[in-house]
């Protein structure tokens, strides 16, 4: 039993309780304080997950390697900078409790968790770890019908996706024999091929992650609960949890289930094909900015999908670039949908952003570096991100995907143009209210990657390429 | 490290951008950081214009090889590399973009009110995207200056245009990237079969025929839209009606030459054989371009319209010249680029000289100006003159060496490319007549001011090298003649190898 192999973990789930405590005993508002030591935690966790060994522990459930370290680092910066992005609004939409932080720290530790799950096992137990506070958070608003509203829808068809996933696991464990990653990989390895109940518990296994990450045909319910749910939950939503379940894909696509790519990649295929189409036609008619970005992420979802099917080393490679830059320009661009704020009132609408060219030129600028960045258009970092997917998919002769990849991106220029045409072409509207500093420091930090990433892509491709390795061999 | 001793080419490009960031940290109220917005970019752009003036004399006409060159490691582990580096054939348009900048940002100084910080910054970014894409000597960093160029332009089209520019910059902005996306595929094709994307080496590269063809399909989808060529040409009148003079200026002057460029760097000399199967192809559009849109221009009501057409033909004779693949067509086709960069530019500034006093570019709404402008009059003329190609003025050696190269290509082929010279006069001696002569039916007309010392002084270099290339065109010709001839040479090389190859 190697206890010091998940010490990130551990410290983060005794942080998560000991401010729980922390947070309830006083009589007063802790908002604050408990979101600045939650935010501490990540920091320190951070810096544990750097220096974390490699290796397997609790009888081959949990492995920790550069893989893990690449994703629970990016799911820790995107959970540290959604906290970040909640506090103001919470605050002024009277939502302010305590147990908002914890109830993201405790989903930030069901994603690291799953993210080194080695086993059907532990993947199940992240993924719900995950998902449980992520219900409640959907539904925080309480008294707000869109809001709970939300929170059902998610916990309905959640509940439907966890199921899934485990009849797609037993029937895996009644086929093979055993629910170990590396265990798998031997069986599923063997000469005399692999029997159909495998395959079918593999697709059940896609389909149950597929809808956590929201990709078609399992899309259904993001546009309503994006909408619905208080605005930094959405900003949360759309990037670590998508950052933890995209890794766990990855690793059980390419570790245990990688001798019979064959079979899964077509699944594969067909859902990167259908999110980057829906991504780019759904998202034309919306006129909630939410509901916008809703359809947006299907779409970068699609494109990230596209890099697992074509697979190997560059494939994955680009899966997990893509993700990193999507989670900076994501985040960027919800600071902004949650600095919408007229009156005291939180506005949503796209048209709502008339004229911020005139009454806010800096943080136009930011969004517009985020909507060309999102539509691709280079030198900004999406272009970069759909690149490194591109290169390996047409090296690997996927005109298709790679052909249809390209001309989705064009449709979705559309709507990313019209957000800039409405910021800087339409009259102006009143000026928002003043933004928060949090805000501006995350619409800051995210802007300028996004700006400068062509300057230095080094360090972010040698780290994914390490993380890579690390679960290719 | 180069001939002039310092990394010139990078700095021309990345200038313009200092420019900008100068412009962003302007603070003060609205009249005090116009003003200084006017002036850091007019500042930058001429430092740059001198700057590039360096390029033109240190320039070796005798080598046809790239010089200058930059290397820099970006992405070593694609093959992609930060190379830059120019030759006889891109040498003029970093030449072209670093002169009509200054003109255009003079040209905005009076016409441009609202957000000039603003606009000023898009003029620069929009210099060093327009000055790097010339220079890019790896294929992936010439895309990444090639599409950035649509960010500025959306945005100065959508910001300062007219009643219809929501319209025109997404039309501008969809089809352009509808193209591009696809070279991008062909791009990335082409690195995996080369292994890089290093333009010099990759002209050393070998590529299958059946390849060429979908390569060449692709460019084609990229360059035709960019060019434009005929069908795909009908975002440009939109977009040059409601751009602001400057914009238009830059989108005919330089923008306009990127498709012609792409074909003259990529098509022809990476996909010889394709580019001689498809050459009928392009001959029949060119031919289309030229006689149809001459004759749509003839009936045009707006001047601006006008013009745009007729760009949309001159660039159908460069095209031809092009896919001549001799000495005399290609010589022509960049001899034309040039000049319609110099002479439709003008022409643009010349109705911005009217919509800026009259805020119309409805033809039937003037008449007689000469009688009040007499010196605008005079300006128009020459620029009409040079538009129609007459002997003496920029736009007469382009054409004519476009013809006697197309003559030896097919005869048919240089009648149709005649046949626009002619219909050129019908529309353009039209437009001259309705606006300059005839008598003044407005009053308000009558009190219009003959051009400002502002305008004299953008309209003089425009005039002295309109003359300069009509009657020594050598001075530039001798710029890509070596290049060219050796292009020829190469292109007859592959093609010749791939017949002996077929024959065996």
């Amino acid at each position: 039993m190697n206890w010091n192999l998940a010490l990130p973990e551990l410290v983060l789930a005794l942080c998560g309780l000991a401010i729980l405590l922390f947070g309830v005993i006083p009589k007063r508002d802790m908002t604050f304080p408990c979101t600045m030591a939650v935010i501490g935690a990540f920091l320190v966790t951070g810096v544990l997950v750097l220096g974390q060994n490699e290796g397997t522990a609790f009888g081959g459930q949990y492995v920790a390697d550069d893989f893990s370290a690449f994703m629970k680092l990016l799911t820790l910066a995107a959970a540290a900078l959604s906290l970040l992005l909640a506090l103001d609004w919470n605050q002024k939409e009277k939502l302010s409790r305590f147990e908002f932080p914890v109830l993201v720290l405790f989903a930030t530790v069901g994603m690291m968790a799953m993210i080194s799950a080695n086993d059907l096992m532990s993947l199940y137990l992240g993924l719900e770890l995950l998902s449980l506070p992520l219900y409640v958070l959907a539904a925080f608003d309480r008294d707000n019908p869109r809001s709970a509203e939300a929170g059902l829808k998610y916990f309905v068809l959640g509940a439907l996706a966890s199921g899934m996933l485990l009849y797609g696991s037993s029937l895996v464990y009644g086929f093979a024999g055993t629910t170990n990653f590396d265990r798998l990989a031997d069986a599923l390895s063997s000469a005399q091929g692999v029997s159909s109940g495998v395959i079918v518990g593999i697709v059940f296994i896609i389909a149950a992650l597929a809808f956590k990450i929201a990709a078609v045909p399992f899309h259904m319910w993001t546009p309503d609960v994006y909408e619905g749910a208080p605005t930094p939950v959405t900003s949360f939503f759309a990037s670590a949890p998508k950052v933890a379940t995209v890794a766990l894909l990855v690793r059980i696509l390419a570790g245990p289930f990688g001798d019979v790519m064959a079979q899964w990649q077509q699944v594969i295929v067909l859902t990167s094909l259908g999110s980057m189409v829906l991504g780019a036609f759904a998202a034309i008619g919306q006129n909630n900015i939410k509901r916008l970005m809703a359809y947006s992420s299907i779409g970068h979802v699609g494109f990230t999908l596209m890099g697992l099917a074509v697979g190997g080393e560059s494939g994955l490679r680009g899966v997990l670039v893509y993700m990193a830059i999507y989670i900076a320009m994501n985040l960027g661009a919800f600071a902004v949908l949650i600095a919408m704020r007229r009156n005291g009132r939180a506005v949503e609408g796209v048209q709502d952003l008339a004229g911020l060219g005139r009454t806010d030129p800096a943080m136009a600028l930011a969004m517009a570096i985020f909507m060309f960045s999102m539509a691709g258009i280079p030198p900004l970092a999406g272009f970069f991100a759909k690149l490194y997917v591109l290169l390996p998919a047409v090296e690997q002769g996927f005109w298709i995907l790679a052909t249809v990849g390209v001309l989705s991106s064009v449709v979705s220029a559309y709507y990313y143009l019209r957000i800039v045409k409405v910021m800087y072409f339409d009259e102006a509207l009143p000026a928002f209210d003043v933004r928060p500093a949090g805000i501006s420091v995350v619409l800051a930090g995210t802007g300028f990657f996004t700006l400068f990433f062509f300057l230095f892509p080094a360090p972010l491709l040698d780290a994914a390429r390490l993380a890579v390795a690390a679960i290719i061999g | 490290m180069n001939a002039a001793g310092f990394p010139i080419l990078s700095l021309l490009t990345f200038l313009p951008l200092v420019g900008a960031a100068a412009i962003m940290m302007v603070r003060g109220d609205e009249a005090v950081v116009a003003s200084n917005a006017r002036w850091t970019a007019l500042w930058t752009s001429l430092i740059t214009f001198v700057l590039s003036l360096v390029l033109w004399t240190q320039f070796d006409k005798s080598t046809a090889d790239y010089q200058f060159v930059e290397h820099l490691s970006w992405m070593p582990e694609f093959g992609i590399a930060y190379m830059m580096g120019v030759d006889g054939i891109s040498v003029l348009f970093v030449l072209l973009a670093t002169l009509l900048t200054p003109l255009c940002i003079l040209a905005s100084w009076e016409s441009v009110r609202s957000r000039v910080r603003e606009y000023m910054i898009a003029f620069l970014v929009l210099e060093t995207m327009m000055v790097g894409m010339f220079c890019a000597l790896d294929f992936m960093l010439f895309y990444v200056f090639f599409e950035a160029v649509l960010i500025p332009m959306f945005l100065i089209i959508g910001i300062w245009g007219g009643a219809r520019r929501v319209y025109a910059s997404y039309k501008f902005f969809l089809y352009t990237l509808l193209g591009s996306v696809l070279m991008l595929l062909a791009i990335i094709a082409l690195w995996y079969q080369a292994g890089t994307t290093s333009i010099p080496e990759l002209a050393e590269f070998d590529i299958p025929f059946g390849m060429q063809v979908w390569l060449f399909l692709a460019f084609f989808a990229s360059f035709a839209v960019k060019v434009p060529m005929w069908p795909v040409h009908t975002w440009l009148p939109d977009a040059h009606v409601e751009a602001p003079t400057a914009g238009s200026v830059i989108l005919a002057g330089v923008l306009l030459k990127m498709g012609a460029y792409g074909f003259l760097r990529f098509s022809l000399p990476l996909l010889p054989e394709a580019s001689l199967y498809f050459a009928p192809f392009i001959y029949t559009l060119s031919i289309v371009a030229v006689v149809y849109t001459s004759l749509v221009a003839l009936a045009q009501q707006d001047m601006k319209k006008l013009i745009a057409y007729s760009s949309v033909a001159h660039m159908g004779i460069v095209t031809l010249g092009i896919f001549t693949f001799n000495q005399q067509g290609i010589e022509g086709a960049l001899f034309t680029m040039l000049s319609h960069g110099i002479v439709s530019g003008a022409l643009f500034l010349c109705v911005g000289v009217l919509y800026d006093r009259e805020h119309t570019r409805e033809i039937a709404h003037y008449g007689g100006v000469a009688k009040v402008m007499p010196a605008y009059a005079l300006i128009l003329m020459l620029f009409t003159m040079a538009s129609v190609a007459l002997p003496g003025t920029a736009g007469f050696p382009g054409e004519f060496l476009v013809i006697l190269g197309a003559w030896s290509v097919n005869p048919w082929v240089a009648f149709g490319a005649a046949l626009g010279m002619v219909l050129g006069a019908a529309y353009m001696l039209t437009l001259y007549r309705r606006v300059a002569f005839g008598k003044i039916t407005r009053d308000s007309l009558r009190a219009l001011l003959d051009v400002s010392p502002r305008e004299v002084a953008i309209f003089s270099p425009l005039i002295a090298l309109t003359l300069w290339m009509g009657i020594y065109p050598q001075s530039f010709l001798s710029f890509f003649s070596v290049t060219v001839s050796q292009m020829v040479q190469q292109h007859q090389a592959a093609i010749g190898s791939a017949a002996h190859l077929a024959g065996i």
